[in-house]
């Protein structure tokens, strides 16, 4: 019978088939753990007796409460601390292999999984973390669950779970210049509503997906979960293959030959039938920004802050009335008047190698305006090793920004990066929220490029708006920096 | 989990409908990294009332809770179980539970009972005249003997099986260990796993490069 993707890879993982409308019991092959939602799984684990069923499919990192800076000092906040802490001691205890502060591999759970090549084609990859849907860009079937789930797969490396929907998004043709992967997947969120993806597994597809890197499509499968999917995937291809090819868990030898047989047949067969299908046109697309309070609130820069009175849906409406006083803006005003306090540019969305150089390859040379502070963080230790090898981080300080330690960081705000009440940032991370990144703070979502040219001109801007002539910058690697090296 | 087939114990009587997950246990206390230890925390804002009737001696080694109508609505929050739980109660008889609470209650081995609220009342009353008289509750039986009163109770047939052989989720996924070994014995061992752990050429972490913290144009 023909199949989707994620279809394929779910029958692959069936432990015990559910009758009578019981739930499929699906073996995970990777679990990540993050100090926020493991402690009382693991507590859990102690009190009845069990053990950590697979620990060498178990990895950890510390990334939601870890300060960017003074990284060698104890943590101040002790909440914060505490978590910490408490992660590892659990670690230590049942054996799973930790990546803490101060290690090469600490960073975004996102980030680490990906670059350690741990993340590969066909898995079911879970995380007691929402944006797990990230590992989905590899053609994996990765989501996020909750901390009785957290226990459940620690103790039998299996979750029962009800079937789900698919749904297919196709994006035809190319990007224009100066528009991403960001901007694709903040205008699909746009289109389809933060709700629109209930129940569904998003599997993106078409010719602007596949002529995406590994990095940018991570960028969409991140946010599936801000339309509210349970998970984004695309198929695997050349461009995955490459990714993984020689990281440190990937598949050597004849077992890489095995791999990519194997991945090479993951992809929803022609005549696979989808539960729903949306079909967008990446030629049409342009920077898109949210003004609003949930990243479904997105418009194309060159808009205006919406009008509640002209908005025909009575929800809608009121939704639209209250963001837009939270946000302190006015219904009417062009979006790229709007002038910003922080940009932030970071998180498991846009933190990685790729967006830290397009951006620098925009700030370079030139100065932030004045009064805006930026801060750049990249998603995981390596990648800003990385960074310092290739010389970014000598641009970004010249530019006037703060170079910081790896982390979720202003995403979230558990560590003291955090927009204070009013506060308006430009932010590449993925939740616009009231508060997300600081009470009262106000939250623009945009792309990296977006980020950098908001950078230099102090308001909302594109690329195209600093009117430079040249090219658009991409993220492959600066290449007349000196001491370039690969760390 | 413990099998559960009969408990005896004191009863208590709360005389409150639409007790919700917050006066269960607060937020405040959901920063805990701890899943024991929340006896504290139950029923917090009404603890320090020397009325409340956990603090009357008779009750205060109650395990078995008697509740008014509509108990454990509000947020999904385990910590609400927890609590009970940790506090000793074993069973909570009310007429109508919310259903997540209920969920939660069935995975985590406390009883929710569902009693007609003639029957609370009943046993209210009898609690009420007689302070620290014992309930004992039979799960086999669903019934609920207090003094001489004995009366039915509700509970699903999934819920009772899985209280009385001490089954929770990760109990029950756990009787099919063997099917999870042999689909384990099946895996390609390309598959990656994280230990032994693998890395990249090792350097040597220092703290970013320092930097002078800007503050931002931040309104008053
Ligand atoms: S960077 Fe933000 S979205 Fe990503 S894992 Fe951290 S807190 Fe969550």
């Amino acid at each position: 019978m023909a199949g989707t993707l994620a279809e394929k890879v779910w029958d692959a993982h069936v432990v015990r088939r559910g009758t009578d409308g019981a739930p499929d019991l699906l073996y995970i092959d990777l679990h990540l753990v993050h100090e926020v939602t493991s402690p009382q799984a693991f507590e859990g684990l102690r009190l009845a007796g069990r053990p950590v069923r697979r620990p060498d499919l178990t990895l950890a990192t510390e990334d939601h409460n870890t300060p960017t800076l003074d990284i060698d000092r104890p943590i101040a906040d002790t909440t914060s601390r505490t978590q910490i802490e408490t992660l590892r001691n659990n670690a230590a205890e049942f054996g799973v292999r930790i990546h803490s502060l101060g290690d090469a591999d600490q960073g975004i759970v996102h980030q680490v999984g990906p670059q350690l090549g741990l993340t590969q084609p066909g898995l079911t990859v879970v995380c007691g973390d929402s944006h797990t849907s990230t590992h989905g860009a590899f053609g994996a079937l990765a989501f996020g669950i909750g901390t009785s789930e957290v226990e459940h797969v620690l103790a039998t490396q299996t979750l029962p779970l009800a079937p789900f929907k698919t749904m297919a998004i196709t994006v035809n043709g190319q990007l224009p210049p100066g528009a991403t992967s960001k901007d694709i997947i903040l205008a699909i969120i746009a289109k389809i509503g933060t709700g629109g993806g209930q129940g569904y597994v998003l599997e993106y597809r078409g010719e602007a997906i596949r002529s995406l890197s590994m990095e940018a499509r991570m960028t969409i499968c991140n946010m599936s979960i801000e339309a509210g999917a349970r998970a984004g995937m695309i198929a695997p291809d050349e461009t995955t293959f490459a990714y993984l090819e020689g990281r440190p868990h990937a598949p050597e030898g004849a077992d890489w030959d095995a791999a990519v047989e194997y991945w090479s047949t993951l992809r929803s067969d022609d005549d696979a039938v989808f539960d729903a299908e949306i079909v967008l046109e990446a030629s049409d697309l342009e920077p898109f920004v949210t003004w609003g309070t949930n990243p479904g609130q997105g418009l194309p820069l060159s808009g205006s802050v919406p009008v509640p009175e002209q908005i025909a849906d009575a929800n809608e409406r009121v939704a639209a009335e209250r963001a837009i006083e939270y946000m302190g803006l006015t219904p009417g005003q062009p979006l790229r008047e709007i002038k910003v306090d922080t940009v932030f540019i970071g998180s498991c969305t846009n933190g990685r190698i790729e967006d830290l150089r397009s951006v620098a390859k925009v700030v370079r040379g030139k100065k932030k305006a004045d009064d805006v502070r930026v801060l750049v963080v990249p998603a995981s230790a390596r990648v800003r090793l990385q960074a310092e090898a290739e010389g970014l981080d000598q641009i970004f300080l010249d530019f006037g920004a703060e170079w910081r330690n790896a982390g979720c960081s202003m995403c979230l705000g558990m560590n003291p990066d955090q927009l204070a009440p009013g506060e308006r940032s430009a932010s590449t991370s993925n939740r616009n929220f009231e508060g997300r990144q600081g009470k009262g703070g106000r939250t623009h979502l945009v792309s990296p490029l977006v980020a950098a040219a908001t950078a230099i001109r102090g308001t909302l801007s594109s690329y195209g708006d600093l009117a430079t002539g040249e090219p658009v910058p991409d993220g492959s690697p600066l290449t007349d920096v000196a001491g370039l090296q690969t760390v | 989990m413990e099998k559960f087939t009969q408990h005896t114990g004191v009863g208590v009587p709360l005389r409150r409908s639409n007790v919700d997950t917050d006066q269960i246990i607060p937020a405040v206390y959901l920063k805990r990294v701890t899943r024991t230890g929340f006896e504290d925390a139950l029923f917090a804002a009404w603890r320090g009332d020397p009325e409340f009737v956990l603090n009357q001696d008779a009750y205060r080694s109650g395990s078995v809770l008697v509740a008014g109508p509509d108990f454990g609505t509000g947020s999904s929050r385990e910590h609400a179980v927890w609590a009970l739980k940790d506090y000793g109660f074993k069973v909570v008889l009310a007429s109508r539970f919310a259903d997540i609470f209920r969920g939660n209650s069935g995975k985590q081995g406390l009883l929710a009972a569902q009693l007609a609220q003639e029957d609370i009342e009943l046993i209210w009353k009898i609690l009420e005249t007689r302070p620290g008289t014992e309930i004992t509750v039979d799960l086999e039986a669903r019934t609920v003997l207090c003094d001489d009163v004995v009366v039915p109770f509700q509970v699903d047939d999934y819920t009772r099986w899985r209280l009385m052989e001490g089954l929770d989720d990760i109990g029950l996924t756990l009787q099919h260990v063997d099917e999870i070994a042999a689909f384990e014995a099946n895996r390609e061992s390309w598959r990656p796993a994280t230990l032994p752990a693998k890395h990249l050429p090792p350097v040597e972490i220092k703290a970013a490069r320092p930097v002078e913290v800007a503050i931002g144009r931040r309104p008053a």
